[in-house]
């Protein structure tokens, strides 16, 4: 797929990615071979009919390519751009097997984009609403999403309740625009209000309403709980409150959710400094530094195993390095230096080795004894991970949580402890990925369905 | 949107604002906050709840005009619409069980610690109120004051209401006449709040302070908001803001207060140009 040229990336947010022209999909679809087995609709969380849909678009029948994507996955133009297609419907292409897979991912966005750029041939039928039973669903990112355009469809009356005053959660605050652009965040949310879903912002569960509340006073027949892993995990060590250390969070909330970028146009100031350092080797930590890229800085991503051992993105990483962005592999943090005004100037690390496999199967770092160095900083974000607000856990009397404070669900109907009430997402399996809590939406949306007894 | 019904300039820096949320209202309580955002480019600035009328569906908001947005929400009439006003955020203030509270203010931070007075005193504790100000002129919510607290003990720095000194002195004062205080609550300026906690640690007397510091999401996701307690970082926004006084780093906290300072002046000098383009 055509991308911006990286020179012109870093002075810019515009997303990376440019998409495909019409003849460009008609002949990436026209590679799959249309396997009988389908493998690649095995690999994939909503299940996605591949084979059909890409058959649809080398036929140049984009619409009915994009009924058959959408009736699936209530959120292809995000899928399209942030799926790992790579470990999921890609990775289990037979072309795969000798060469490049079918650009599943891309062909997904080309669909929605098209559908997006012709309303309406796209338009999809609306259901009427039956106005009996009412789902309270919390928080806005992509499993509650999910869960709200399921119910909807099958009538269901649906009101999202999200603490901030945009909808779209991780995809709003989380994702950076030139990954995943905001106006199609905002498309896809449009779309679930045409349908009926009501959206209720400025909205934070569990101190504006409890989850009893809303079953009780407000009257909802039942609750998903879709409120993500939003809050940051620190590094633990001497100088993190430094000025000039932040979590991944605090930065990319600045930059996306407040468009820092566009300051003082828009209110909300970030600071940058000339030389950061991101700590972590997910995706977090790549959108962290190629935002902070962006802002002007000088970027090092300091990760304390190889880069194979790297949960991100293969995209991203070389995206990362396309646009400057240097990396400092097998180097753990120790402690950030500051000078006299509080500011932070350098992190100490320390070298390591990859020693014995963990219980994640990954091989875990080993500290090398007296290589101790000093990265000259002034700025470093933390991008370690994340994990659930307990707010919700605090503030919901009977509620299971497990000791690491995820929501303990029902594998299969997403079913809490508490009958009526539901959770999928981060928030009951840690930080992970878009179309894992979509996944989990849909299946919560199929349990709320059955629990309310609709046919 | 959420329409302001009522604007009132208590001084030349401070203002009083009523704003019509009915939701918030019939939730907040005394130490947890509101986040507003003016309009679709403005800011997420969070502001402690001064008073509140569930009745009417209306909150109370007190604020100084002292950064970018703060300047411009001053200049909104009653009338006019906020884009956001989100709440109740934070924690309630744990008042429960205290009999003999000294509630300080520090100039703006009266206007916090006004609710928690109030509140105290109706449950029937009795509250001394101890406020500060620079001068005479800057005095706030006197009269509100004085009607729900058993004292009230108002302090200027250049002693022009004819009671010159600081807070703490006022408040070494009245322990040493034996008031007898279960609780210090202590709401304003950072070396305000610090040098009263080193005072009634002195005393042993159990103090709350209410930390104000940088917020972006104020919902327990950006970090910004970290205070240091007890030697770890907490967030103020869902874990606070009060904490246990004598457990918080108030240096640390000066120090990370500085942070965007430098950005003030420039969304201050940007500020005649929102609205014309």
């Amino acid at each position: 797929m055509p991308e911006l040229p990286a020179g012109q990336r870093i002075d810019s947010f515009d997303e990376v990615a440019l998409g495909y022209a019409f003849e460009d999909a008609m002949n990436e679809a026209n590679r799959c071979i249309h396997c009988p087995t389908e493998p690649c609709a095995d690999g994939c969380p909503v299940g996605v009919p591949i084979s059909a849909f890409v058959a649809k678009v080398a036929e140049g029948d984009f619409a009915q390519a994009y009924a058959l994507v959408k009736g699936t996955n209530s959120l292809p133009a995000i899928c399209g751009r942030v799926c790992p297609q790579e470990t999921q419907c890609e990775g289990r292409c037979t072309r795969g097997k000798k060469g490049d897979p079918v650009a599943i991912g891309h062909l997904e966005r080309f669909v929605a984009d098209w559908a997006f750029a012709h309303p309406e041939e796209a338009a999809q039928p609306l259901l009427p609403l039956c106005k009996e039973k009412r789902v309270a669903i919390v928080g806005s990112g992509p499993a509650s999403l999910t869960c709200a355009s399921e119910l909807v469809k099958q009538g269901v009356l649906v009101t999202v309740f999200e603490a901030l005053h945009l909808a779209g959660g991780v995809l709003s605050y989380g994702i950076p625009e030139f990954r995943l652009p905001k106006g199609l965040v905002a498309h896809e949310i449009d779309g679930l209000k045409k349908k009926g879903v009501k959206f209720e912002l400025n909205s934070f569960i569990g101190r504006l309403y409890s989850i009893e509340e809303l079953r009780e006073s407000q009257g909802f027949d039942a609750v998903f709980i879709g409120t993500g892993a939003g809050s940051p995990v620190y590094l633990g060590i001497e100088g993190e409150g430094l000025n000039g250390v932040m979590a991944a969070s605090e930065l990319l909330t600045r930059v996306n959710l407040m468009k820092a970028y566009e300051f003082p146009r828009y209110a909300t100031p970030v600071y940058a400094g000339r030389h950061c350092v991101v700590v972590g080797g997910g995706n977090v930590a790549m959108d962290a530094a190629r935002t902070a890229r962006r802002l002007g800085a000088e970027v090092t991503v300091v990760y304390r195993r190889t880069e194979a051992e790297m949960p991100a993105r293969a995209e991203e990483v070389h995206h990362a390095k396309e646009e400057g962005i240097s990396f400092q592999m097998l180097a753990n943090p120790t402690r950030v230096l500051g000078n006299s005004e509080g500011w932070a100037c350098g992190l100490e690390c320390v070298r390591m080795e990859l020693g014995e496999p963990d219980e994640s199967g990954r091989r875990s770092p080993v500290e090398v004894e007296g290589s101790t160095f000093v990265i000259d900083i002034d700025m470093m974000v933390v991008a370690i991970g994340s994990r659930v607000n307990p707010l919700i856990a605090q503030t919901t009397p009977g509620l299971e949580v497990s000791p690491r404070g995820l929501v303990v669900v029902d594998g299969e109907s997403c079913a809490t402890s508490i009958p009526g009430v539901y959770a999928g997402g981060d928030v009951t399996q840690g930080s992970a990925t878009v179309i894992l809590a979509m996944g989990a939406g849909k299946r919560a949306a199929a349990g709320i369905l059955a629990y309310l007894g609709h046919h | 949107m959420y329409p302001i019904r009522k604007v009132e300039q208590l001084n030349n820096e401070v203002t009083r604002m009523e704003i019509v949320a009915p939701q918030v209202s019939a939730k907040i309580k005394p130490g947890q906050f509101i986040m507003l955002r003016i309009d679709e480019y403005g800011e997420r600035i969070p502001l402690t709840m001064n008073d509140c009328n569930p009745d009417a569906g209306t909150v109370t908001i007190v604020f100084q005009a002292v950064g970018a947005t703060t300047k411009r929400l001053r200049h909104l009439k009653a009338g006019d619409c906020l884009l956001d006003f989100a709440g109740p955020l934070g924690r309630p203030t744990g008042l429960e069980g205290a009999a003999r509270v000294a509630v300080i203010g520090g100039g703006l931070g009266t206007a916090i610690a006004y609710p928690q007075a109030k509140w105290l005193y109706d449950q029937g504790a009795e509250v001394d109120v101890i406020t500060g100000f620079r001068s005479r002129e800057l005095i706030i919510l006197e009269s509100e004051i004085a009607a729900h607290s058993t004292r009230q003990i108002i302090m200027t720095d250049d002693g022009s209401n004819g009671n010159k000194g600081l807070v703490t002195e006022a408040l070494r004062r009245r322990i040493e006449e034996g008031a007898g205080y279960d609780l210090v609550l202590a709401v304003g300026p950072l070396i305000m709040m610090k040098f009263v906690c080193l005072l009634t640690k002195e005393h042993g007397i159990r103090t709350l302070v209410s930390m104000n510091p940088l917020m972006i999401d104020g919902t327990g996701m950006c970090g910004g908001c970290r205070v240091k307690v007890d030697g770890a970082y907490r967030h103020a926004c869902v874990d606070g803001p009060d904490f246990d006084g004598h457990l918080v780093d108030f240096d640390d906290a000066m120090s990370r207060s500085k942070l965007y300072q430098s950005f003030e002046a420039e969304a201050a000098g940007h500020e005649c140009l929102i609205g014309r383009d």
